[in-house]
């Protein structure tokens, strides 16, 4: 014991006190090797298949889109030339808020931060001469999310796939928007109620496709340390799950098709012990809160990667080191699927040879560096291990308090989340002002040499916007005004009702109606969240 | 000036990044100064019309998703209409260097871009308030 005294201590993000050295008796006090198990078995701590990467690597996804269809879709084609195995679309701002490109709200904004989508038809080009059995679609899209997976189920249908048989992913998850990233639309209970509603509809008529990624990674971006990431988003699936279970469906019927989305900056071992212990919990909190019975409902499925928050501004192409352990942190960690954030992201649209970088790190894992070799090559390090089993403790503490505390939609409307994790990143923000917390070319080894690389921006183009708009008005012009306006007024009857709007909402879809305009309707029943501001 | 400071922190716009406006007027705060956070969604209008209402000091806007020019050019006129010309107007965010010259023009005295530190941005609004 002594010996330990004497060292600097050390505590994680998450709070936990880290030891100068581990052995097997940290592992039996932290609660023993008992809950790892096998990688492909219950509860699936070491990976929910048995062989990983071996037999398949990880899916790589990069974040994408920008401009309108036609651009963004030259780009899908550029990274999947490149060895890119998925595609993760990028909306602007406009679409995401359920706005239509010609709306006085969207001005200054069509296709800045994503590529714009108005109707049926911008799904028809962004994805033409894209096979969607091979590449697999993830859209990163929330408060318009029934809008847009009706698109996309309604563009597969016409290009003749099986829907019954589509995969893909939508990350619709609502209630972190409410904490950070802020695309929300309408208030919390009918937007919970929306989420279920395409939850049960896929479960009916898309088996296959992921309606949800309950994403940690946002939480975590604004300002939640690692186990909060992880128990606040296991608190939101469970809203969504509630809501499912609610409608009469069985845990089984749809737990398997929910997905996760977390981070992965900080220190390696603490997100890796996370990523474990997160897999055992999810399929814990499966098994015994909801009593599935099939293994793989208690699968957590997750994308891993990103990295914003840790990558900065100073000396920007230090991040692609940052993103290399990034990418190393998600191989250790066990994720199905990869996305980086590009070197320059910190100021712009990441250039073609700045995804195909983060793209080349993903690959150069699998290829050179033996992370696809073996399962989980951290297990029985007693350090990891002893990691997993306290951050999975703490995982559960943290959601028994969001319980105690009335639950998290309760939380989330009333802006006590918001305001415990903006709390957090204030501090954070200062510690790394102070040099207490350390980033390289921040707040120590700042480069004085103004020898940076130049990161090259991302250019807007004013003509996007017109062609966007110029394009929404044709469609408008050549659709059936009256189908659109009964598919409308069904999009209607169904929130009124409070039926499951997604019925009505692909209908209207195939029948050209705006992402806008579907939005005013449920808008006009669900009227629109007004934010409690509190920080 | 006997009261103090005070500081209307505004998100334009649909961007959702909020953590940096967040952590900014906390700091504004821990300075001693009194902060009205918008929220997000704001238009010029609003912007214009709650720095009025609050009889502001200091109108602070916080942009991360690139349409900071656009909204930049409708509210300059919107807070010289409503006698704002002589407040302290200040934005931050994610502001590429080639824009710097136009927000300043556009009467943006303070532009904090990405990586600026909170004493700096403090320490800029106390010496700029008279």
């Amino acid at each position: 014991m002594n010996d330990r005294l004497k060292v600097r201590p050390v505590v994680n993000e998450s709070g936990i006190e880290i030891q100068p050295r581990y052995g097997a008796q940290d592992v039996e006090e932290s609660g023993g090797f008992g809950f790892i198990g096998e990688a492909g078995q219950y509860p699936f701590v070491r990976g929910i298949h048995p062989q990983m990467y071996r037999q398949r690597p990880y899916t790589m996804r990069q974040y994408t889109g920008f401009g309108n269809p036609a651009d963004t879709n030259q780009r899908f084609k550029y990274l999947i030339a490149n060895g890119q195995t998925g595609l993760n679309v990028a909306f602007d701002l406009p679409t995401q808020c359920g706005l239509d490109s010609d709306d006085p709200l969207a001005h200054g904004e069509v296709g800045r931060v994503g590529m714009a989508v108005d109707t049926l038809r911008d799904f028809e080009i962004a994805f033409e001469g894209i096979d969607l059995d091979k590449i697999t679609v993830s859209l990163t899209v929330n408060g318009a999310a029934p809008q847009l997976i009706a698109m996309y189920l309604a563009m597969a249908e016409k290009r003749g796939y099986d829907v019954a048989k589509l995969r893909g992913t939508a990350q619709n998850d609502i209630l972190k928007e409410f904490i950070g990233r802020g695309t929300w639309i309408y208030p919390v209970e009918p937007s919970v109620r929306l989420v279920g509603d395409t939850i049960e509809y896929c479960a009916r008529h898309a088996p296959k496709y992921s309606p949800v990624s309950v994403c940690g990674y946002h939480i975590r971006e604004s300002g939640a340390n690692p186990v909060q990431e992880m128990a606040y988003a296991f608190c939101i699936a469970k809203a969504y799950a509630d809501d499912a279970l609610a409608r009469g469906l069985d845990i089984d019927e749809f737990a398997g098709r929910l997905s996760f989305n977390f981070n992965v900056f900080g220190s390696i071992f603490e997100q890796v012990g996370k990523f474990r212990a997160a897999r055992g919990l999810w399929a814990k909190i499966v098994k015994e809160h909801y009593g599935a019975k099939k293994p793989e409902s208690g699968w957590l499925r997750m994308i891993a990667g990103g990295g914003g928050g840790g990558l900065t501004f100073e000396q920007p192409e230090v991040n692609i080191v940052r993103g290399a352990y990034y990418a190393l942190i998600a191989a250790l960690g066990g994720a199905q699927t990869m996305a980086l954030c590009c070197f320059d992201e910190a100021y712009t649209i990441p250039t073609e040879y700045a995804q195909r970088i983060s793209l080349r790190t993903m690959q150069l894992l699998i290829e050179e560096m033996g992370l696809s070799d073996t399962v989980d090559p951290l297990g029985g390090s007693w350090y990891v291990e002893t990691l997993t089993n306290q951050m999975r403790a703490r995982m559960e503490e943290t959601m028994a308090e969001v319980d105690a505390q009335g639950g998290i939609v309760k939380l989330v409307a009333e802006g006590a989340i918001q305001a415990k994790v903006s709390a957090q990143a204030y501090k954070m923000q200062r510690a790394i002002e102070s040099g207490e917390f350390r980033k390289v070319g921040v707040n120590c080894y700042r480069n004085e040499q103004a020898d940076d690389l130049e990161v090259q921006m991302h250019p807007y183009n004013e003509e996007d916007t017109r062609r966007q708009v110029a394009s929404l008005a044709e469609a408008r012009s050549a659709r059936d005004a009256r189908r659109v306006a009964q598919a409308l007024a069904q999009v209607r009857a169904a929130a009124e009702s409070r039926s499951n709007v997604m019925p009505a909402v692909v209908e209207a879809v195939k029948a050209y109606a705006t992402v806008g305009e579907i939005t005013q309707q449920l808008a006009g029943v669900y009227g629109r969240y007004r934010e409690p501001v509190r920080f | 000036m006997n009261r103090p400071i005070k500081v209307v922190v505004a998100k334009p716009g649909l961007d959702g990044h909020d953590q940096g406006a967040k952590v900014v007027a906390r700091a504004l705060m821990d300075a001693g100064m009194e902060v009205i956070y918008t929220g997000l969604r704001q238009t010029p209008e609003q912007v214009a019309r709650i720095a009025q209402e609050e009889d502001a000091d200091v109108i602070a806007l916080s942009s991360m998703a690139g349409s900071h020019v656009p909204f930049c050019e409708k509210l300059k006129p919107l807070l010289e209409q409503a006698g704002l010309s002589d407040k302290l107007w200040v934005i931050g965010g994610n502001l590429p260097k080639q824009d710097h010259a136009r927000l300043r023009e556009l009467g943006f005295r303070g532009v904090f871009p990405s990586s600026s530190r909170l004493d700096d941005i403090v320490n800029f609004v106390k010496a700029n308030v008279t």
